[in-house]
């Protein structure tokens, strides 16, 4: 399977984006002019991006009025996204020696090789009364090679996921990977007092851009997840006064919908890979069990019984195993089942309480909270238990959130308060590299928790 | 008093208005007589609160005459129907302390049936960490929030 034609088969699809002004209308990806004249799959590996990002020029696209203006802000979200990863440097654009519009004719190699560029990104806008036609080439500098040559038309309401687009298009065709640039966040927003809290849903580009509440605040809305495919969302409510329940958000619509039957509290709820059922805990006195239950028709099967408190269940993304955290033995640790139930396994053993357990669209790990006396920490294992690493700690933190590629989570940290009134409190969302580097602060206007992150919106 | 009468009832309004977890004495305060029955009756001649210690949903022995109050007071009053409210500090993670509140709730309604109480009359919900009676990060604070609390309905 070779990165371009999977890349090409991807992009010719019509991308559709979800109603209700979330994304403006929609966006077409058309004709995808994939030109490769490069050796096939990765140029550079990963894990030597960490230790020496790539460095990648990224000149405003070229353009002519308008569009001008698009191509210089697509070619600063582009800039943005790849320096964000770590994983790439862009050449500071004073260096530049070659005009963007020379540059989008003919790229003279030898300006771009000496200010230190490994690869250049060039383009053209135009604005084609009201769509745009963005027109970008991927360039290896040294063998002097066009890598990638892709075309897309779209409303100029969409130019930022034009811009996303191309960013996952440049991490795919140098790093060998999926990118996670055209994707969005759905979180909870909390404002007030402590112990009086307004927490709503919001939801935003994975960048922090186009950022918009999803729900009143009118019942608190915790923890909520993606549906495979972003268009819907599970999450737990308080409505009516009654007891909390897990409930259905459709994302176009607004359209709230309880999921399931249960006499009592639901929480913790969280898709199947193929999206048709939500697995999920139910009280039921003072326990708490896990539940399958199938979305279209609501039917419902109990996975886990006895006296401890289960919740949190994650499946692989094979759908085959479920990953959840259990007080069975004493303290909270981590467990995993087949996905009918039978066969469960302690993977947890190191010091402290383990908890939130979410396993990565790879498949490779799981990544979990940890808790000790002294603090809290965000880690990874593999699905065996095997191989523990603690990426952060901190005073809390907790909840991770794998992007599509399973390369970076999210998760939120708080800080301690510093006087009985709950002053120096803080709740936010971070991202983090999986191999431990480049945690960086992801901008919200409001404090911040439980982040989920999107699969690829294309 | 008459005019006492509607100050009570004011005060009430106001408390509904509220989380209605925190009451205490002192709002109720200032001359007005309490209503037999009420929340406010409640927390300042019964106690509204029982608290656990760390992970654990165990009534604890000291706590346990708390709710044998809780219990004969309801005998006093048929009418009165209550709600437990669970919750827990801040040292553990959303989803799990949502369900460790829930379990506190039902341990102590469970004290309050054995003690006598008409399981219908009490209906249970939690909130995990997500709503602290005291908002310091200490183990004085912690120690407070690991609590069940009885809501008049």
């Amino acid at each position: 399977m070779n990165p371009i034609s999977s890349f090409a088969a991807t992009r010719r699809r019509v991308l559709i984006g979800a109603g209700a002004g979330l994304v403006a209308p929609g966006i077409f990806a058309t004709p995808t002019t994939a030109v490769a004249q490069a050796p096939q799959g990765a140029v550079i590996d990963i894990t030597r991006a960490r230790t020496d990002p790539v460095p990648v020029a990224i000149p405003d696209l070229a353009g002519a009025g308008d569009a001008a203006r698009y191509g210089r802000d697509i070619s600063r979200v582009i800039q943005a996204n790849l320096r964000n990863s770590g994983l790439f440097r862009p050449v500071d654009r004073q260096a530049f020696i070659q005009t963007p519009e020379a540059a989008a004719q003919t790229p003279r190699f030898q300006d771009w090789r000496v200010i230190g560029a490994q690869a250049l990104v060039t383009g053209r806008v135009v604005d084609q009364g009201g769509q745009l036609r963005v027109e970008f080439r991927l360039w290896d500098v040294l063998p002097e090679t066009q890598l990638q040559g892709t075309a897309f038309t779209a409303p100029a309401a969409n130019w930022r996921r034009i811009a996303h687009l191309i960013s996952d298009v440049i991490y795919e065709r140098l790093l060998g990977e999926k990118g996670y640039f055209d994707t969005r966040v759905v979180y909870v927003s909390e404002t007030g007092p402590r112990d009086r809290r307004t927490r709503r849903l919001a939801i935003m580009d994975q960048d922090g851009e186009n950022h918009r509440f999803l729900t009143d605040g009118r019942s608190a809305a915790l923890t909520p997840r993606f549906h495979p495919s972003a268009e819907r969302i599970a999450f737990m409510s308080y409505q009516d006064r009654g007891q909390p329940r897990v409930v259905l958000f459709d994302i176009g619509s607004g359209r709230q919908q309880v999921l399931g039957n249960f006499p009592g509290m639901t929480l913790s709820p969280r898709f199947s890979p193929d999206g048709r059922s939500v697995v999920m805990s139910a009280t039921r006195g003072g326990d708490a069990n896990i539940y399958i239950v199938d979305i279209g028709g609501g039917r419902e099967r109990q996975l886990t019984s006895g006296g401890g408190l289960d919740v949190s269940p994650c499946f692989s993304p094979d759908g085959n195993q479920i990953v959840f955290n259990s007080d069975r033995g004493g303290d909270q640790q981590l467990y995993v089942m087949d996905a009918g139930g039978g066969n469960v396994r302690r993977i947890s053993f190191g010091n402290g309480r383990y908890a939130t357990p979410v396993w990565s669209p790879r498949g490779d790990l799981i990544a979990f909270t940890r808790m000790g006396r002294g603090g809290f920490a965000i880690g990874v294992m593999r699905p065996d238990g095997s191989g523990e690493r603690i990426l952060s700690e901190g005073w809390a933190m907790e909840g991770p959130t794998f992007a599509p590629n399973g390369r970076v989570l999210m998760f939120f940290r708080e800080s301690r308060a510093t006087d009985s009134r709950g002053g120096g409190y803080s709740s936010r969302i971070v991202s983090i590299d999986i191999a431990g580097f480049n945690e960086r602060p992801v901008a919200t206007p409001t404090d911040a928790s439980d982040p989920a992150w999107s699969p690829l919106l294309s | 008093m008459s005019t006492r009468l509607l100050g009570a009832v004011a005060a009430l309004g106001l408390l509904a208005a509220c989380s209605n977890t925190d009451q205490n004495a002192a709002q109720t305060g200032g001359g007005n007589t309490i209503r037999p029955g009420s929340q406010e009756d409640l927390v300042a001649n019964v106690g509204d609160r029982v608290f656990f210690d760390f992970d654990s949903s165990q009534v604890r022995a000291d706590q346990r005459p708390v709710l044998q109050r809780q219990a004969e007071w309801m005998g006093r009053y048929p009418d009165v129907r209550v709600q437990v409210e669970g919750n827990s500090d801040e040292r553990g993670t959303r989803e799990y302390n949502l369900a460790l509140g829930q379990r506190r709730a039902n341990s102590a309604r469970d004290v309050l049936v054995a003690s006598g109480v008409n399981g219908a009359r009490i209906t249970t919900i939690s909130y995990g960490k997500d709503r602290p009676a005291a908002l310091g990060s200490d183990e004085t604070a912690w120690a407070q929030n690991r609590r069940a609390v009885t809501v008049v309905q």
